[in-house]
């Protein structure tokens, strides 16, 4: 009997330490956490920042809203990832033609150290004429990020520079400013074509 | 070593003699395939170089460095995307490739990275690459700059 109880105590005290665990899981890294990184992006009119473009021109979230949006996030100091993002929407931009002028198509340095505004302007010169390249204060830039839900780290190298560490994916939004889909940096390139244009047409639909 | 030495010789005349081979260079089972690099905006930035290495031998080789007197640091980097998108680079370490397999240097993986340029990479030039294997062997191709823009070797 009495070790029967003590049984029972015994599989109650687990119960109330799983139960224990659960709302730790539950608060921290569950549903009734704070989003982890990596989640979805906001709509962009859920989105606060101030930018400056290529050309100087003041920028915001606002500015995007009203055409579909696809938006990158880099730096022109990589010499491998971004380069090739930036050769790739700009394949992407040639074979959609006339529907690429739809689009806002922005590339948004995580390094506003180095990437001044006449930077930008001469790195974005070298790829289709519709990319736009942004900067701006660190703290905006962080916010931007912040709300696309892109990350990005300042990491020294060796040779006593730094390289920045960062989401590689493009962003896709409809013209509302809602967030659609993203194309990854694994994803086959070959995809982003008929996914960009799904993204634009499911906007159509959503207009109507 | 004999052998690595008459094989650049041999490549060396026949550059000279207006062949112009990339792939025949050093040691005579490792071939580079498609090598091509983009055009840099200054020095001030890295560069990146790509291209296929295959070992048509019958031993394993190791690609332990690389050599060019474009740029002071030039090492193979490594680009990962990880899960949640986030892409970053570092140093690769040594490579080894099996006899009869090929590694690639292509964007967004492995990558020639050239630290400290001692010249801005130009469109329509080239420059030479030398691979170090740990066997002591060499191979050196001439490396074709493309545009900023270009997305593989027949850009
Ligand atoms: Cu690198």
């Amino acid at each position: 009997m009495r070790r029967r109880a003590i049984l029972g105590y015994g599989a109650a005290g687990v119960g109330a330490v799983a139960l224990m665990l659960f709302v730790g899981w539950w608060q921290v890294d569950g549903p009734g956490g704070p989003e982890p990184v990596g989640q979805r992006p906001v709509a962009l009119t859920e989105m606060d920042f101030r930018l400056t473009d290529h050309e100087g021109n003041a920028v915001g979230p606002e500015t995007l809203i009203g055409r579909p949006t696809m938006a990158f996030f880099g730096f022109t100091y990589c010499p491998d990832v971004c380069p090739t993002t930036l050769s790739d929407i700009s394949g992407w931009l040639d074979d959609l033609g006339d529907e690429a002028d739809e689009m806002n198509v922005v590339f948004i340095t995580v390094d506003p150290e180095r990437d001044t505004v006449e930077t930008m302007a001469e790195y974005v010169g070298y790829f289709h004429p519709g990319i736009r390249g942004w900067t701006g204060p660190e703290e905006q830039i962080a916010r931007v990020a912040d709300g696309f839900r892109a990350t990005y780290e300042r990491v020294p190298t060796e040779s006593g520079d730094y390289t920045m560490n960062h989401t590689a994916s493009v962003f896709l939004f409809a013209a509302s400013g809602r967030f659609v889909t993203m194309i990854d940096y694994h994803e086959p390139r070959e995809f982003a074509v008929p996914k960009i244009r799904r993204a634009l047409a499911e906007e159509m639909e959503g207009a109507t | 070593m004999k052998k690595y030495i008459l094989t650049s010789t041999l490549a060396a005349l026949l550059t000279l003699g207006g062949f112009s081979a990339p792939a025949l260079a050093g040691l005579e089972y490792v071939v580079v395939e498609n090598a091509w690099s983009r055009a840099s905006i200054g020095m001030n930035r890295p560069g990146a170089a790509y291209m296929t290495i295959r070992n048509t031998g019958d031993e394993p080789v190791t690609l332990i460095g690389l050599t060019t007197p474009l740029a002071m640091m030039p090492e193979i980097h490594e680009t990962k995307t990880n899960a949640e998108g986030v892409s970053s680079m570092s140093p690769a370490g040594e490579i080894a490739i099996a006899p009869g397999e090929s590694v690639a240097l292509e964007p967004g993986g492995l990558h020639a990275m050239l630290m400290r340029l001692q010249e801005p990479m130009t469109e329509g030039d080239t420059f030479p690459l030398t691979l170090l294997f740990d066997d002591g062997g060499e191979v050196t191709v001439e490396v074709p700059i493309l545009g900023i823009a270009a997305r593989g070797p027949e850009d």
